[in-house]
């Protein structure tokens, strides 16, 4: 009986064999993903155990912070400044996928970044937990708070809309927002089964509250986009913005085929002719869309690629943070003639985020160079000390000098003298320009301007305000909203 | 073949009796401490874990647990003086980490200000450690009564009948008195409730030895060749086919694979051993495997009694499916979680989460300390049980009766599959089951069948290295295929 009890001893070898494998393969090669799975909630619970730093708007207010709690999910995430920055900041929910700066900087605020390693090797020696890092935001509270309640308080009773304020020197987002917005902290409950039922609730509410508009949608930019034709004319050569260009009250690109062009009234430009300068500043269809189409779409898609149209790769947090993605803008469909007359006017199938449009305005304040737009100022040990500063990084540089001076007289002369006139700020050079997209049959039509301010000759901030379905009068609207959320930003910097 | 030339590794060539025989007790007793040192520390390991630091009377619960096991030291000293010096410290290690790590769990459930004070009289790790001291009297106790492992068969049958009433009442008791967590393995009285499978094991075991050394002439010589392979006659099939039936009503009635997959495993392996014939595995493994796609096609079809079986093939499959991963495969899910979150080196003692897995203190016991002691430290852990089964087998080898040899073999293999059996269920390499992971599981029965078994291969393995003193042939052939029940101790 020897030999088979040998035998059934190399069964019981091979039966542990298959344990030490398969334990191998369990604890090793699935190590990370089971680790990392959903459904796993240890890794929570260790998070949980250190505090999440904190995120500080530039004048150092809080806009989320962990407090400690009794339960066992040591610190309770909060955010005190509730709906106007929930999007930009983001939550972090205890089950779910975390947003905005929280999803962007998670690593940073959880204290498990390379960069705060040394941070991690002296709680190895002194046994405590280490908060994790915060991030210090360039929003500015006035400016994030004037864009905010400007689109809640706006006089045409519209429920969603967007609005970006830049510093077009550096590329500082000073405000980003949009409406409705949600208010966060039922959302990060450490009870899970309430925390599900606010973010259905949020989820599931009208006009997506969750969605941050201003960089991750794309809308019909109507007549800002005939700022981007004016630059394709400029640096062409041909034109300056004395040149006169033909008008009228109708415009058909092909005759007898399509709708043809006509203006938002017949006194805006029914004259044959009017210079660039006023037809920009009466914001004359006509005239834009033949300017469009004398121009050809070849120069009209490069200057819109130049200004950053098609680019899907542009991300507003730190470095190379790719999760806070601006959605690209696009120029459509311009192979027909009438395609590029409408595509000239902004309508057709030309589609821009808020944040495109507020660049464009940027990088024309800022003398033709565009800065790279980014949220993320400093990143900030536990101990407070700086650990890195975000540098302003030139983006492109689609026109040159003189032409963004021409472009700045132009949009001056929009303030000033056009449709953009609720725009004004007095002491300060203003420029901007409106739009007002149609948007489908019988929908109501965006409203949307964007604009500038600047004093002796340094531009201080750049806007853009979009209210969608504002209808008649919306664009108006958007000038009296992005003048305040500029003059929040000037009383910022000081009387100088 | 006669025992006596049957004896490869005897310390002593039979015959020249008077040779001094080394007992290795001392070797017994060093390997002891050296195994009580490791619980001890990761004992103060898991305060420090929990607690973050060591309380000054930390040391009591593993001070304890090494008295006991020194008393137990002792008896084998007395009893088994000649037993293999493996054994003990195998078990004491696996069954001392088991109360710390319950004790462990004990802690992990007070608030953390309270933990540091938590009494070491208390909790489901104080429990275990009375449990294990009654198991200890108990395995002693039998060594006494049982001074020649070869008395067994003379109640071969009573034991045997006793292990099928002890497996078929939780399977005619109603619901309430028999099952627990969906496996009827159970009778519960008022608050006592004891797994009457655990006993049955070694019972039926010691039966299932008589019976082969009995019939294993017939077995394994009349026969059929087919294939170039010896096929047993149909009519010797019998008793294979009862217990075929047995464990599959076990399967169906209680609802429980792993204690089918041990009853028929345990009886396959001992025919295999008795009868040298591999057609017996072949049938074997036709017989189960063919049982339990039976029993999985009937519970995706049927249902019905099958119906449990099925679910827990559906969750082995795929335990993540949507569907399982919040209900039926919950456990299943975080027992894999949480040992991926372990990884390979743990996350220490007392710092992981093994409460995130339910029924951790019995069946997932092992998931919750792999958590924390990571891929090495569970491969140490199943290195012991190897250590121990092969032990068991090695002692197989050495001892002279057939009787000896097929209960040591049966009750190493059984041993062997059963932790095979469990850690395969909570590492997801087979449908899980309810089995107890040996010596280590909360649980009185587990732990007192287990100490039994343990008892058993101490007593065999202390004839096999005992030196012969009276002629060797007076005992052992007689039971050796001859119809006589009369063995003399």
């Amino acid at each position: 009986m020897n030999a088979p009890l040998r035998r059934v001893g190399v069964v019981v070898l091979i039966l542990f064999a298959l344990l030490f494998i398969n334990l191998n393969w369990v604890q090793g090669y699935k190590a990370n993903a089971y680790r990392n799975d959903p459904h796993n909630g240890r890794v929570l619970l260790s998070e949980y155990q250190r505090e999440r730093g904190r995120i500080l708007l530039a004048g150092g207010e809080v806009a989320a912070q962990s407090v400690a709690t009794t339960d066992n999910l040591k610190y309770q995430r909060r955010y005190p400044l509730g709906a106007a920055y929930a999007q930009v900041v983001g939550y972090k929910p205890v089950t779910g996928a975390a947003t905005g700066i929280e999803r962007a900087e998670n690593d940073f605020l959880a204290g498990t970044a390379d960069s705060l390693f040394t941070e991690r090797v002296k709680d190895l020696f002194t046994g405590n937990r280490t908060p994790g890092g915060n991030v210090l935001l360039t929003i500015d509270k006035k400016v994030q708070d004037a864009a905010y309640n400007g689109l809640l308080t706006n006089q045409k009773g519209v429920t969603s809309g967007a609005a970006v304020a830049l510093d077009p020197k550096t590329g500082k987002i000073l405000a980003l927002t949009s409406i409705p917005s949600f208010d966060p902290n039922p959302l990060v409950s450490h009870d899970t089964t309430a925390a599900g039922a606010a973010y259905t609730r949020a989820n599931s509410a009208a006009g997506n509250p969750l969605l941050l508009k201003a960089t991750g949608d794309v809308y019909p930019p109507a007549s800002t986009m005939k700022v981007i034709i004016s630059a394709a004319a400029l640096s062409s050569g041909q034109y300056t913005p004395q040149t006169p260009i033909p008008a009228t009250n109708s415009y058909s690109p092909i005759p007898g085929s399509g709708h043809p062009i006509t203006n938002s009234s017949p006194n805006t430009c029914p004259q044959p002719t009017l210079t660039l300068l006023e037809a920009l500043t009466v914001s004359c269809n006509t005239a834009f869309a033949r300017l469009g189409v004398t121009l050809g779409a070849d120069q009209v898609t490069s200057m819109a690629q130049a200004f950053g149209f098609e680019d899907g790769g542009l991300t507003i947090t730190g470095t190379d943070n790719q999760s806070m993605p601006v959605a690209a803008s696009h120029t459509g469909d311009l192979s027909d003639k009438n395609f590029l007359a409408q595509s000239s006017i902004g309508q057709y199938n030309v589609r821009e985020s808020p944040m495109q449009n507020a660049l464009i305005a940027a990088t024309i304040a800022n003398g033709g160079v565009q800065m790279r737009p980014y949220l993320v100022d400093k990143l900030q040990a536990p101990d407070l000390n700086i650990i890195s500063t975000t540098q302003p990084k030139t983006l492109r540089t689609p026109i040159q000098p003189q032409v963004a001076a021409q472009l700045q007289d132009m949009m001056v002369s929009v303030v000033q003298n056009g449709t953009g006139q609720n725009a004004q700020i007095p002491g300060y050079r203003v420029g901007g320009k409106t739009g007002t997209a149609q948007n489908g049959e019988g929908a109501d039509a965006h409203g949307w301007f964007i604009g500038w301010a600047m004093k002796d000759n340094q531009p201080i901030v750049a806007v853009c305000v979009f209210l969608q379905q504002a209808g008649p009068g919306g664009s108006a609207e958007a000038a009296r909203i992005g003048g305040n959320i500029m003059q929040a930003a000037i009383s910022e910097k000081g009387p100088n | 073949m006669t025992a006596a030339t049957e004896q490869p590794v005897s310390p002593v060539p039979s015959g020249s009796a008077q040779r001094r025989v080394p007992t290795r007790r001392n070797a017994e007793l060093l390997l002891l401490l050296l195994a009580m040192v490791l619980v001890t520390v990761f004992s103060a390991a898991v305060e420090e874990g929990l607690t973050g630091g060591v309380s000054p009377d930390f040391w009591v619960p593993p001070l304890l647990l090494t008295l006991v096991f020194l008393v137990a030291h002792i008896a084998v000293r007395i009893l088994t003086p000649y037993a293999d010096p493996a054994i003990l410290p195998c078990v004491a290690l696996l069954n001392g980490i088991g109360v710390s790590f319950l004790r462990r769990l004990d802690l992990g459930r007070q608030p953390a200000a309270q933990r540091a004070n938590y009494s070491s009289f208390a909790g489901d790790g104080f429990h275990q450690f009375t449990w294990t001291i009654i198991a200890i009297v108990v395995a002693i106790v039998a060594l006494v009564i049982i001074r020649d492992h070869r008395t067994l068969s003379r109640y071969a049958y009573t034991l045997g009948f006793a292990g099928i009433v002890l497996v078929l009442i939780p399977a005619v008791l109603p619901g309430r008195f028999s099952e627990i967590n969906g496996a009827k393995l159970w009778i519960r009285v008022g608050g006592f409730q004891i797994q009457p499978g655990e006993f049955a094991k070694l019972l039926l075991l010691s039966f299932f030895a008589y019976y082969l050394v009995r019939k294993r002439e017939v077995l394994s010589l009349a026969s059929k060749r087919i294939l170039g392979i010896d096929f047993p006659r149909a009519r010797d099939l019998g008793p294979v086919l009862v217990v075929w039936g047995l464990s599959l009503m076990v399967l169906v009635v209680e609802k429980d694979l792993g204690t089918s997959l041990m009853y028929f495993g345990m009886f396959v392996a001992t025919l295999y051993v008795a009868t040298e014939r591999v057609s017996w595995l072949i049938i074997g493994l036709l017989l189960f495997f063919g049982g339990t796609f039976l029993a999985n096609v009937l519970g995706a079809t049927v249902g019905g009694p099958f119906a449990n079986f099925h679910q827990r093939v559906e969750i082995w499959l795929n335990p993540f499916d949507p569907k399982l991963v919040n209900t039926t495969g919950y456990q299943l899910v975080q027992s894999l979680l949480g040992l991926g979150t372990g990884g390979l080196f743990g996350s220490g003692p007392g710092v992981g989460n093994p409460s995130k897995v339910p029924f951790v203190k019995n069946d997932f016991i092992f998931a919750g300390i792999g958590e924390e002691i990571g891929l090495f430290g569970l491969t140490a852990l199943l290195l012991v049980y190897l250590v121990f089964v092969e032990r068991g087998l090695r002692t197989a080898i050495a001892v002279r009766d057939s009787f000896g040899k097929l209960l040591a073999g049966g009750l190493a293999f059984t041993f062997a599959l059963q932790v095979f059996v469990m850690v395969g269920g909570v590492t997801k390499l087979i449908p899980l089951t309810g089995q107890t992971t040996p010596f280590m599981s909360a649980g009185g029965s587990s732990l007192m069948a287990n100490w039994l078994l343990a008892a058993m291969i101490l007593r065999i393995s202390d004839s096999a290295r005992r030196p012969v003193v009276e002629a060797p042939a007076a005992a052992a052939p007689k039971l050796s295929g001859l119809a006589t029940e009369v063995v003399r101790p």
